[in-house]
């Protein structure tokens, strides 16, 4: 019981970090680029989008759903590293 | 006449269609009833969960916000997606883990309190009737439109749908009808913009034609709208902020833990069958919730263009004569949602920012989605959709809604605090008797609408963020927050924000009695009153962990129950108890 604590806690730390380091960049792709940074992004031109513009209007929202697809992924890896996934 | 004809068989075939499901798949029991039985594919669920999410006001009035607004509308596009982001990282795997009905419930537990549960209850009853007006608006909206009735009747006519649909079909037939709403109401907002995109850029993507080059010249359609609107008076589209940076950053932070703690969104997540699935169930409704995200902000700069391109076309770059508009804007006068006074005798429209010169004195914004097939000369049958998806958009999230609502009634204050010992049978009957009055209330309330439909979906979103995101991620998160906290927390969040919006916005939104007048000078660093909600989580947030560290340390088992929904390993299928 006490080892099984033990492995739930190290668990724990993983998805912790994992958890931070995603919600970093959910952070700096929206909040960053599209609306702190959005003029100097701004004076960059992809095609005919102002690139601050299309980080708050497309790219961030591309972003955000590979973000979930990729913590599910590690998720599903770190489940079965620590053994505790479903059955 | 055609066109009427052809609007009845469609929205009549969608609705035969939602119906026959809603029969074929209707509550047997409470746990198909409040989860759907607990055994939706992930992929399903995702679409489900995207109709269910997807509303009236994201599917009507965001592009015609956007269009307005311009770059400043970025606010709802990640608001509006970037919470679920939040919703799969920090809330959904656990709360399925947790295998219960409500979110109400998880709150009762966590905090081993029923007063937690009632308060849990009282603010997702207010959040979701907010939203629930929205909804009826946007059903009142599309039928007073499409099918030429009073907007009134038109919601009449929406609230027997919603009553018949929602009491029926419970979670199990709501997730299958909602995912029939989904294919009609991504095909009835994709199409029209493909049409609108190749018209205008060559280019059938919307999110690539948005960012190209103009039919037969060199230059680029933001930049060309750019060059308009500045010309007539009007901010700059693509750079022009809402209110302020300080504002934007605020009101998209509201929107993103909004959507995270929305119960009628949550409750989704608690029907597929194990965590992970939750984790990439998440995933596939931001999937399909993307398709018309990414759409919208093509539909909304290429509609503004196009209305612009109408009134004062540049190959001429004469005023429309009034007496040679086209039908379209006939269409839309007698709806009421366009208006035009020739101020100065001339017979013309003039449509500028000036207020004194303007004689477009009113476009509704809702018309930029719905006028849009007619006012790109697109076949009827492309219109007829567009009214069958505002409906499927508007019908899956009021049930939805209702269903939270009802789920909430019924089996939080009902079976969990009134009535411990009711039995399956009767607490079904309480929750179809609850629906029946969220649905009077909100239909009430869509007769007499604070706002247009993004406008109090908006504060919805404010009031989710500042009472239930921060309880449950808290709960999840932290072992120290006890129930004293946790209780103080939602009531001072919710109270806080709800007295930001009442102060500018009127009591209740009666006009008049709002107590300091909605002046910007008045507002809280010149935060609007529908940005409010991400304050009101902080607050929530500082609230609780104070009062948890004044008052008595959270129990033995419930820090064990903290333990177990951390970890996958041992769920279950949703539990009864």
């Amino acid at each position: 019981m006490a080892s099984q604590n033990n492995d739930n806690s190290a668990y724990w730390q993983e998805n912790l970090k994992l958890l931070a380091k995603l919600l970093v960049i959910w952070f700096v792709v929206s909040f960053g680029f599209g609306i702190l940074l959005v003029d100097f992004f701004n004076q960059f031109q992809v095609g005919g989008y102002k690139l601050g513009f299309w980080f708050a209007q497309q790219g961030s929202i591309y972003v955000f759903v590979a973000l979930i697809f990729y913590y599910a992924k590690r998720m599903g890896d770190l489940d079965k590293k620590h053994g505790v996934e479903e059955e | 006449m055609e066109l009427k004809i052809l609007t009845y068989i469609v929205v009549g075939i969608t609705f035969a269609l939602y119906i026959g499901i809603a029969i074929w798949a209707r509550a047997g029991s409470t746990k198909e009833f409040y989860v759907a039985g607990g055994g939706v594919h992930p992929v399903a669920n995702g679409m489900a969960t995207a109709a269910d999410w997807m509303s009236a006001a994201s599917f009507i009035s965001m592009a015609g916000l956007i269009a307005f607004m311009g770059y400043g509308g970025s606010v709802f596009l990640m608001g509006w997606t970037g919470g679920y982001v939040l919703l799969a990282l920090l809330l959904a795997p656990y709360l399925r883990k947790f295998g219960k009905f409500t979110v109400p419930e998880f709150i009762g537990d966590r905090f081993y309190s029923k007063t937690a549960r009632v308060v849990a209850v009282v603010c997702l009853i207010i959040a979701s009737v907010t939203y629930v007006i929205g909804q009826m608006k946007g059903v009142g909206v599309a039928f007073s439109r499409f099918l030429e009735v009073d907007y009134d009747v038109g919601l009449y006519i929406g609230m027997v749908i919603v009553f018949f649909y929602a009491v029926i079909g419970g979670m199990k037939g709501i997730t299958y009808t909602q995912i029939a709403q989904y294919c009609v109401l991504i095909l009835a907002y994709t199409i029209p913009a493909i049409f609108i995109s190749l018209n205008l850029t060559g280019n059938p993507i919307p999110q690539l034609g948005l960012g190209s080059t103009l039919v037969g010249t060199e230059t680029y359609l933001l930049d060309r709208l750019d060059q308009v609107v500045t010309e007539l008076g009007f901010s700059e589209y693509s750079t022009t902020e809402r209110l302020s940076t300080l504002n934007m950053f605020v009101y998209t932070m509201s929107l993103m833990i909004g959507t995270a703690g929305l119960p009628h969104v949550i409750m989704r997540f608690f029907t597929v069958p194990k965590v992970s699935d939750a984790r990439s169930s998440a995933g596939w409704a931001l999937v399909f919730i993307a398709i018309l995200y990414t759409t919208a902000p093509a539909v909304s700069a290429m509609a503004r263009l196009n209305l612009h391109e109408t009134i004062k076309p540049s190959d001429t770059n004469q005023e429309l004569v009034y007496a040679e508009r086209p039908q379209w804007f006939k269409n839309w006068e007698t709806t009421g949602l366009l208006k035009v006074e020739d101020k100065n005798g001339d017979g013309r429209i003039r449509y500028v920012a000036d207020k004194a010169e303007n004689e477009m004195v009113k476009v509704d914004r809702d018309i930029m989605v719905l006028a849009n097939p007619e006012i790109a000369k697109l076949p009827n049958w492309v219109i007829a959709l567009v009214a069958a998806g505002g409906l499927a958009a508007a019908l899956s999230t009021a049930a939805g809604l209702l269903l939270a609502i009802a789920s909430a009634i019924s089996h939080d204050l009902l079976k969990g605090v009134l009535r411990p010992n009711i039995s399956e049978k009767n607490e079904l009957l309480a929750s179809r008797m609850s629906m029946a009055g969220a649905i009077v209330v909100a239909g009430y309330l869509g007769i007499n609408p604070p706002g247009f439909a993004a406008g109090t979906v908006a504060l919805a979103f404010g009031l989710a963020a500042s009472s239930i995101f921060p309880v449950l991620m808290m709960g999840i998160f932290s072992k120290k927050i006890n129930k004293e906290g946790a209780i103080a927390g939602m009531i001072a969040g919710i109270t806080i924000t709800l007295l930001y919006v009442f102060q500018h916005k009127g009591i209740m939104f009666i006009p008049g009695t709002s107590f300091l007048g909605d002046m910007g000078p008045n507002w809280f660093f010149g935060i609007e009153p529908n940005a409010f909600g991400a304050i009101g989580a902080l607050v929530n947030f500082a609230v609780a962990t104070v009062v948890s560290k004044m008052t008595p340390e959270t129990p033995e088992e419930v820090q064990e129950l903290v333990e177990s929904v951390r970890v996958p390993a041992g769920a279950g299928a949703a539990q009864d108890h």
